[in-house]
């Protein structure tokens, strides 16, 4: 099967391929975030287009290399560049340089706190600006792999070779490290601050309970994680990686240990990004091969958005309402879908 | 060679010994008026003068990967590099991968092989060895990573030729044979080659794999201070007969198998996987062309320590002497043990 044919053999998928209002981007895109009601597609270099709910586009420039990074708390997005730049782009379209550095390296991850506070890497540094501007930064034994931090408190997860780092930054105290053999390239803790969960260079999952650090393998997936996301209230952890949605159950409070996760939206493709609706229980899934799925989680019913044959979505988000879905496959071609 | 693989940009790695001439020769191939845009990730970040748009500083972190494979090492800064560089395809045509004079290039390598991402965008041209005439002998004696350096090269350039003798530079040139003999060797005063010699040789090209012949240099004694012209495709295929000395490394080998009747691909391929399995930590580099009993494919592989990849390659020709030939470099390698496994394999 590698298409929806309507009448074919998927003729029972639901399609709202109609109501998407497409939008070319032009270039290529790595994120989409909405400030408001207006999408901010993350190019690969240099520029973010601002579409708003009619598909008007305008263009901004925040930085004059690649885009290796970007986070956003719904306020604004930050970025970091390969031109040593960190910078912040507000609802209005304005840019802040939040951070120089002198010898232009790389800006490798950033995360931000809800309180203003914006975490940033530099190859082993890990740097925090706290709302009030006040800065303090933690070397880590090898290059920072992903940043996030807890959504309790100042702390920030760091993670690296070998395993990830939590630090307080306002604390004396010496940072604490999860020790797991590997790389680990991305990070996120569960909504209710009690699982750790680090995106690994092989094509697994490592999770760690943060009462006890009672370590959590998830793997068994064919290829890398690069995109997670926490369905709403945080019951389920989504990801992509495999050829079907793979949803890791965390309601319980041994979180996946010793469970399988849930599996849905079985495609021909490897599913290539996710993202959860930020209130009711329904993820959109995106494929390598461009399809667009809306996902139920109660019994994984599903909706096509998009059809395939372009190449892999790479953005995937929800407005803060959960009205508007905007997507993009990498060469930047994108829409928007109001529900 | 299909169309993606053209479509990858190539990635040189560039390795030698603290001195021998990598930023010399990487500054050569950038300053040439090539017309090309390099993207080039270098170690000391900032602190050696290279003229270059795209410098990437990098942290030769290598780290294992969790698959039971203990001499599977992978390079993961170069991961994070590569992704970070993709988000500006089309901004240079190739990559650059100056490593310390400490480094041993089988990370660099195998994180071509084990990475999908990277694989995805980037193919691995070739190892490039920079060997100082001078100190290279002293160094095998005893710098472990030099002679690393020598065994996995593809291209080496034997630099700073005019600082020795005649027979100084046959007494390192033998020993680098004595080490691998099916590199390209090019000698050179102030890294002076072509660019020819070390970019776009397609060294980790399955298709290309079309030889597997030591390489000799011409003989003939003259000054190696014109510019080069290599003819491609003129095969060195000269008698190994010109004075040379042989020697015998005591931990580094070529080892080297051929026959002519054909090989049984039910029980090669079993073999070569058992062997890389079990001496991959002591086999550097692969390599082979195979004819197998009711095949008219040309069967191709390679190998770096415990990776392999292989393919049919094409139709043995008509009147093609269907040949199989079978190349190891590495460390101490069971010679006899591996001679008889291959001669199990052919079919009787």
């Amino acid at each position: 099967m590698t298409s929806f044919e309507p009448g074919g053999a998927q003729a029972s998928i639901a399609s709202v391929t109609d109501k998407v209002r497409p939008v070319a981007i032009g270039a290529p895109v790595t994120a989409v975030h909405f400030l408001g009601d207006r999408a901010f597609f993350v190019g690969a270099e240099e520029r973010v287009s601002i579409v708003d709910a009619e598909g008007a586009m305008s263009k901004v420039e925040v930085l004059s290399g690649g885009i290796l990074c970007a986070a956003s708390d719904g306020e604004r997005i930050v970025m970091g560049g390969d031109d040593g730049k960190l910078v912040a782009l507000d609802k209005r379209g304005e840019v802040a340089v939040l951070v120089t550095d002198a010898k232009r390296r790389w800006i490798d991850a950033v995360a931000l706190h809800a309180d203003g506070a914006v975490a940033w890497s530099i190859g082993k540094t890990a740097f925090v600006r706290s709302g009030k501007g006040e800065e303090k930064s933690l070397e880590v034994p090898s290059t920072v792999g992903g940043l996030a931090f807890a959504p309790k408190g100042l702390r920030l997860a760091v993670a690296h070779y070998n395993g990830a780092t939590l630090w307080f930054p306002n604390m004396a105290a010496t940072a604490e490290f999860l020790a797991w053999a590997g790389s680990h390239l991305g990070v996120t803790f569960s909504p209710d601050n009690k699982f750790l969960v680090t995106a690994m260079h092989e094509p697994a999952l490592h999770g760690w309970r943060l009462a006890d650090n009672r370590h959590m393998r998830m793997s068994g997936y064919p290829g890398r994680v690069r995109s997670m996301s926490w369905s709403a209230g945080g019951k389920f952890l989504a990801t992509s990686g495999a050829d079907t949605v793979i949803m890791w159950p965390f309601a319980s409070k041994d979180g996946p240990m010793g469970k399988e996760p849930a599996m849905l939206a079985p495609l021909q493709a490897r599913v290539s990004a996710v993202a959860c609706h930020p209130k009711q229980d329904i993820l959109a899934a995106g494929y390598s091969d461009g399809t667009i799925l809306m996902v139920r989680l109660a019994d994984g019913g599903e909706l096509l958005v998009r059809r395939n044959g372009t190449a892999p979505v790479v953005a995937l988000g929800w407005n803060a309402k959960g009205t508007l879905l905007a997507f993009s496959d990498e060469e930047g071609d994108a829409g928007l879908l109001a529900l | 060679m299909s169309q993606s693989t053209s479509q990858k940009i190539p990635v040189t790695v560039l390795t030698g010994y603290l001195g021998a001439g990598k930023t010399t020769l990487l500054n050569r191939i950038l300053s040439e008026n090539h017309g090309k845009k390099y993207a080039v990730i270098v170690n000391e970040f900032g602190e050696i003068g290279i003229d270059n748009d795209l410098i990437i500083g990098a942290d030769e972190e290598v780290f294992e990967m969790n698959n039971g494979c203990i001499c599977c090492t992978v390079r993961g800064d170069l991961v994070r590099i590569m992704d970070g560089l993709m988000r500006r395809k089309g901004k240079f045509d190739a990559i650059i991968v100056e490593t310390t004079g400490l480094a041993d290039p089988a990370p660099v390598a195998q994180t071509f092989f084990v990475d999908e991402d990277v694989q995805r965008n980037a193919r691995l041209d070739a190892v490039v060895t920079v060997a100082d005439a001078k100190w290279l002998s002293d160094r095998l004696k005893d710098a472990p990573e030099a002679k690393n350096q020598i065994a996995f090269a593809d291209v080496i350039v034997l630099n700073k030729t005019d600082l020795v003798s005649k027979p100084e530079l046959a007494e390192v040139e033998a020993r680098i044979r004595g080490i691998n003999p099916y590199a390209k060797l090019h000698r050179a005063e102030r890294c002076k080659v072509a660019l020819s010699d070390v970019l776009e040789r397609g060294a980790f090209d399955l298709d290309r794999i079309l030889e597997i012949e030591p390489d000799f240099l011409e003989a003939d004694d003259h000054d190696h201070d014109h510019d080069h012209h290599h003819h491609d495709g003129h095969d060195h295929h000269h008698d190994h007969g010109h004075g040379l000395k042989h020697y015998h490394d005591e931990e580094m080998q070529s080892l080297s198998l051929r026959t002519d009747k054909p090989l049984d691909a039910t029980k090669f391929m079993p073999w070569l996987q058992d062997l890389v399995a079990t001496e991959g930590q002591n086999i550097l580099r692969s390599k082979g062309i195979l004819a197998f009993h009711d095949d008219d494919d040309r069967y191709v592989f390679q190998g770096v320590h415990m990776m392999l990849e292989g393919d049919h390659q094409r139709k043995w020709k008509e009147g093609e002497p269907r040949e199989s030939r079978v190349v190891f470099i590495g460390r101490e390698l069971p010679e006899q043990a591996i001679r008889d496994g291959f001669e199990r394999c052919i079919v009787s």
